[in-house]
């Protein structure tokens, strides 16, 4: 081994907590009195499923009555008739999982989740801080022995080794150093490489059943045998150069974000219009420092009003592009306060920056705030979207289509162009098309001359000019089969108005009847 | 009454005089945006069974923005975005714009506005106005709504001239109703000439446009058209020989054309 690699696996060190009963620890936590009377006896949770509910989670009793996880509920009724049952929370779990994992950043400087019901911390370099690596996990445990979550914990170089350690070696494993490593986990099971179920499966029927034994077989052969690369939960070679540190395995550490929030409580509840928007300026102001100090502008924004008698009035806005500025979020506001029921008064009052981007501080320029008037366009379509709705405010933009109406889609307006395709010189567009394509009346040489004279919202049209077909074909790779195609006509009448028509289907292209006729754009 | 003696008059009245009456006497015609400065509030009277209203309001448009000097400090090319705004009825009467049959110089710079009732579109044209980072707005107002009365496009006008940004309202199938917009146009789609290719299809568009109340100009009636990327005005008398002519060779075209 290389010094340099040496240096590198003293130089990091992970810690892996497991709780093995996370969800029954937390429901335990959660309980009431009254129905933690329930984990005395054999408990169980319980999800629904198609085929009836199914076990999720056991307690101690429970699993001493015969109950496992993944088992159907009727079938542990038969083992043990007064089993208790309560409904599981895989979502809650998750969220405690990842309160947890921001709380024991208390022993390292990041965490990572390890879903289900795993953390990993980054202890490199801060064991010193509680005395040795002994008494940090000592520290550990006793944290969480304090909440009532049970825990087996393991700090080894790479977070596989620490993880297989957590979960199948001696609870509180310190390994350190590449043989080290080696030795501690030959005796470990198959399943400690964190391998999917089937492959865990191959393995044992290959007889591999420790990890030790997977390295007397030599790398070819396991090589021929698991051929995925991309997925290392599918391959034991990747996973074990992962545990002994010789391939990097990246994780996704959690960053605790806080919300800018500010809030006033008022000391006699407000009634009154004037009275509010004196309270929303401060917040505003208030709001335009707290963004400041980060460096950046909010994008969607939260008003709550709590009104004295326990409502809640939410006003929610979405702007266009980041801002601080108060004057405009109060002008926003503003708009949206008219219908509010301020009922018996309101006592306290929230704004929240749910969305923030960054925005850099600028220096403001007071000449030209002098002598240019007006609004930004950002504050311009802000003020547009808080009165009209953010549908009402878009922008057309091309869309990869043959059929005119599909070939132009609207999306909001300040939002980045996708790329397209540049339009042909040669298809000449109407100005103006119509919502829908109006139906018309046309006179016409059959199967697919020119059209002679239509009709058109009760008038007749006399046809002077006209260019075409162009001719559109259906998308058969998203229509009906039964879809016909369309022949474009640019016309115009002998008064000079312009139009763009098309003819619904061909003659005798079995797809119908006599083709139709429609008005789809008025050009220029 | 009787008449007072030019000699008693001081000199500057009649230097004044003389540069109104020649303000006053200029005719309008394209390109004047580059000696008079932008029309700011102008409304184009259409009917809704063709496009003319906003075709027409587009190329005033473009044409202002083409002559207008531009400063040291602008960009080669006028890359601010437009406010179109239409009400539900104007939208359902005469449609949507579309963006691959706009100018090419205005193509991804549309921004749209679908309002319901006029009082939403003329506060969207107000907001509009205001925006220092648009280069024109766009209305288009079906009849003769309620809200728009003198009083409101007052306020248009006063928004327009105070912050320069230039208004085109299009009012579809509208009764000439009391207005203080600087020009008012009615406009209509007229013959187009026949293209130099193909002598059937039809050509580049022209509209026949009477200019019938302006504060700075005389009215008069003009068939406008695009011509080699500006603006181009003509008498309606000498357009109406060639479009009689175009219309002729039309129809002398037209029998060949049936197929069997």
């Amino acid at each position: 081994m290389s010094p340099q690699e040496a240096g590198s696996s003293r130089s990091r060190r992970i810690l892996s907590i497991w709780l093995p009963a996370l969800a029954i620890d937390r429901w335990r936590v959660m309980a009431d009195e009254h129905s933690r009377v329930l984990d005395r006896g054999p408990l169980v949770l319980i999800a629904d499923t198609a085929h009836g509910p199914r076990i999720e989670a056991v307690n101690r009793a429970g699993a001493a009555a015969g109950a496992h996880k993944g088992m159907m509920l009727a079938d542990a009724r038969t083992l043990c008739p007064e089993i208790a049952t309560a409904p599981s929370d895989p979502a809650g779990d998750l969220g405690f999982l990842e309160t947890l994992a921001i709380w024991a950043q208390r022993w390292g400087p990041w965490s990572a989740l390890d879903p289900p019901d795993g953390l990993l911390v980054d202890v490199t370099a801060v064991a010193h801080l509680f005395g040795g690596e002994n008494r940090l996990l000592a520290d550990v445990q006793q944290a969480f022995a304090q909440r009532q979550l049970a825990v087996r914990t393991a700090i080894a170089p790479t977070a596989g080794a620490a993880w297989a350690l957590a979960h199948h070696g001696r609870d509180g494993a310190i390994v350190e150093g590449a043989e080290a490593i080696e030795r501690a986990l030959s005796d470990l099971p198959v399943a400690a490489l964190r391998l999917d179920q089937d492959v865990v499966t191959v393995l044992r029927r290959l007889g591999l059943k420790r990890l030790g034994e997977i390295a007397t077989l030599g790398r070819d052969a396991i090589q021929r045998r698991f051929r995925n690369r991309k997925s290392p939960a599918a391959n034991p070679l990747v996973r074990l150069d992962q545990l002994l540190g010789r391939v990097p395995e990246p994780l996704l550490p959690v960053v605790p974000q806080q919300v800018p929030l500010v809030q006033r409580r008022l000391l006699e509840p407000i009634r009154h219009r004037q009275l509010l928007d004196t309270v929303v300026t401060d917040l505003a102001g208030d709001m335009a420092r707290e963004l400041e100090g980060r460096g950046q502008g909010a994008r969607r924004l939260e008003l709550g009003l709590w009104r004295v008698d326990g409502e809640v009035v939410v006003r929610r806005l979405e702007l266009a592009a980041a801002t601080r500025d108060p004057a405009h979020i109060v002008r926003l506001f503003a708009a949206r306060l008219d219908d509010v029921d301020a009922g018996f008064g309101i006592e306290m009052l929230r704004l929240r920056a749910s969305w923030a981007e960054p925005l850099a501080l600028a220096q403001d320029d007071i000449e030209t705030a002098a002598e240019t008037h007006g609004t930004s366009l950002a504050a311009c379509i802000d003020r547009l979207t808080v009165r009209l709705g953010a549908q009402a405010v878009t922008r057309p933009v091309p869309f990869a289509s043959h059929i005119p109406e599909r070939a132009q889609r609207w999306q909001p307006p300040l939002e980045p162009e996708a790329s397209s395709q540049g339009q042909l010189a040669f298809h000449a567009r109407p100005l103006k098309l119509l919502d829908s394509p109006e139906s018309i009346a046309v006179l016409y040489a059959t199967p697919d001359g020119y059209p002679q004279r239509f009709r058109w919202r009760g008038q007749v049209h006399e046809v002077a000019r006209v260019e075409g077909p162009e001719r559109i074909a259906p998308e058969w790779w998203r229509e009906r089969g039964g879809a016909r195609l369309r022949d474009y006509y640019r016309i115009e009448d002998e008064a000079g108005r312009r139009y763009w028509i098309y003819r619904l289907g061909i003659i005798g292209d079995g797809r119908g009847g006599p083709p139709d006729w429609y008005l789809h754009g008025l050009c220029a | 009454m009787s008449q007072p003696d030019p000699v008693s008059l001081p000199f500057t009245a009649f230097t004044d005089v003389a540069a109104l009456s020649a303000r006053r006497s200029t005719r309008w015609r394209p390109g004047l945006a580059a000696h008079q400065g932008l029309a700011l509030h102008n409304e184009v009277f259409a009917s809704t069974r063709e496009s003319a209203g906003c075709a027409a309001a587009l190329a005033l448009a473009l044409d202002d923005a083409r002559c207008l000097p531009r400063e040291a400090g602008d960009e080669a090319q006028d890359r601010r975005s437009v406010l179109w705004v239409q009400t539900r009825e104007a939208a359902r009467r005469v449609g949507r714009p579309y963006r691959a049959g706009l100018p090419q110089t205005l193509q991804g710079r549309v921004i749209h506005v679908l309002a319901e009732k006029a009082e939403d579109a003329l506060f969207a044209l107000e907001e509009g106005l205001r925006c220092r980072d648009l280069a024109f707005v766009l209305g288009e107002i079906a009849g003769n709504p309620k809200a728009l009365d003198f009083t409101a496009s007052r306020r248009l006008t006063l928004a327009s001239e105070r912050h320069g940004v230039p208004l085109f309202l299009v009012r579809l199938d509208a009764a000439r109703d009391l207005s203080s917009a600087r020009m008012r146009w009615e406009v209509a789609l007229a013959p187009s000439p026949a293209p130099h290719w193909n002598q059937r299809a039809p050509g580049t568009p022209r509209w026949r446009a009477e200019l019938f109340r302006a504060r700075a100009h005389a009215p008069g009636e003009w068939v406008l058209g695009e011509e080699q990327g500006g603006l181009m005005a003509r008498k309606p008398d000498e357009e109406t020989g060639e479009a009689a002519a175009n219309w002729a060779a039309g129809l002398r075209l037209r029998h060949p054309l049936r197929r069997a």
